[in-house]
């Protein structure tokens, strides 16, 4: 293996593991406001949003 | 108000809600520009072109160890004063950590093959970052298997606080025992090691990559901040019906 193979192997591997991680939160964070939003639809609200 | 009370889960949404736009932009802007300077940077004389991996090695490395200081800072606020949003922080930290190490061990093999003609070898300073990776999958591991989140929160940050002392291994472990892995070459006594040319792109790079880092945790605190309000109305939701 070339010198260019570890380099593009090392930049290659953090970019595929940083966009993962990176997407995996968007995802996550995704699924958990359209949580909220559905259990607020159902009428189940945070004392502190209740008014 | 004390400092405390003022750092509470919702005043962190509405805050954090206006800082991360300008958090993402930041860490784009700063990380692209480093990658830029870091390929328009010379050669080094000794290891060629392959010293292109240091502009990525060398903050993953940095952040792994500023990640789990952050972790053992959070553990004393879940411990000492209990604090809901320092157990968020703890929790938002770990696998973020546990990436950042992952990916110091793998670029350090990759620069390790060509410059010393392995990949590993169990020298004070790889084996000190691989304790490190596993410490973080620890704690995870160890939130994950106890039910209660109090406990499990305490129990992780008891784990944070007992494995910190590895943190400062990591960073002297090439000063108190006989390593392949090279001595400090920018923090330490007498100034960077490292020629100008080489270093400033270094040094924008781990910038940038801090910033990304502060990004993807400020948004793994929002998400854990929403995962909890989600199972506090479920639990409320459950209570109701079963009235």
């Amino acid at each position: 293996m070339s010198h260019t193979a570890f380099i593009a192997a090392a930049y290659g591997t953090a970019f595929i593991g940083l966009g993962v991680l990176t997407l995996a939160l968007i995802w996550d964070n995704r699924v958990q406001r359209r949580a909220l939003a559905d259990l607020e639809a159902r009428g189940i609200r945070r004392r502190a949003r209740q008014g | 108000m004390g400092l405390l009370n003022l750092a509470n889960p919702t005043r962190f949404m509405w805050l954090s809600d206006r800082l991360m736009p300008w958090l993402w932009g930041a860490a784009v802007l700063v990380l692209g520009a480093g990658l830029a300077l870091a390929f328009l940077a010379p050669a080094d004389y000794q290891q060629g072109e392959t010293v292109r991996i240091m502009y990525i090695h060398v903050p993953f490395a940095w952040l792994a160890m500023m990640g789990y200081s952050l972790m053992a800072g959070s553990s004393l606020g879940v411990l000492v004063w209990r604090h809901p949003l320092a157990d968020v922080a703890h929790k938002a930290l770990a696998p973020i950590g546990a990436v950042f190490t992952c990916l110091c061990l793998i670029t350090g093999a990759l620069w390790g093959r060509p410059m010393w003609g392995t990949y590993w070898v169990w020298d004070a300073r790889l084996t000190s970052v691989l304790v490190l990776f596993l410490l973080y999958l620890g704690i995870m591991a160890l939130r994950a298997a106890i039910d209660d989140p109090n406990r499990a929160g305490r129990a992780a940050s008891v784990l944070t606080l007992v494995g910190f002392i590895n943190v400062p291994i990591v960073k002297f472990s090439v000063d108190w025992w006989n390593t392949l892995h090279q001595p400090a070459s920018v923090f330490r006594m007498g100034g960077s090691a490292i020629e100008g040319s080489l270093l400033w792109p270094l040094l924008a790079c781990a910038a940038g990559f801090t910033l990304l880092f502060l990004a993807l945790h400020m948004l793994a605190m929002r998400t854990e901040i929403l995962r909890r309000r989600v199972q506090a109305l479920e639990a409320r939701a459950a209570a109701q019906a079963g009235l």
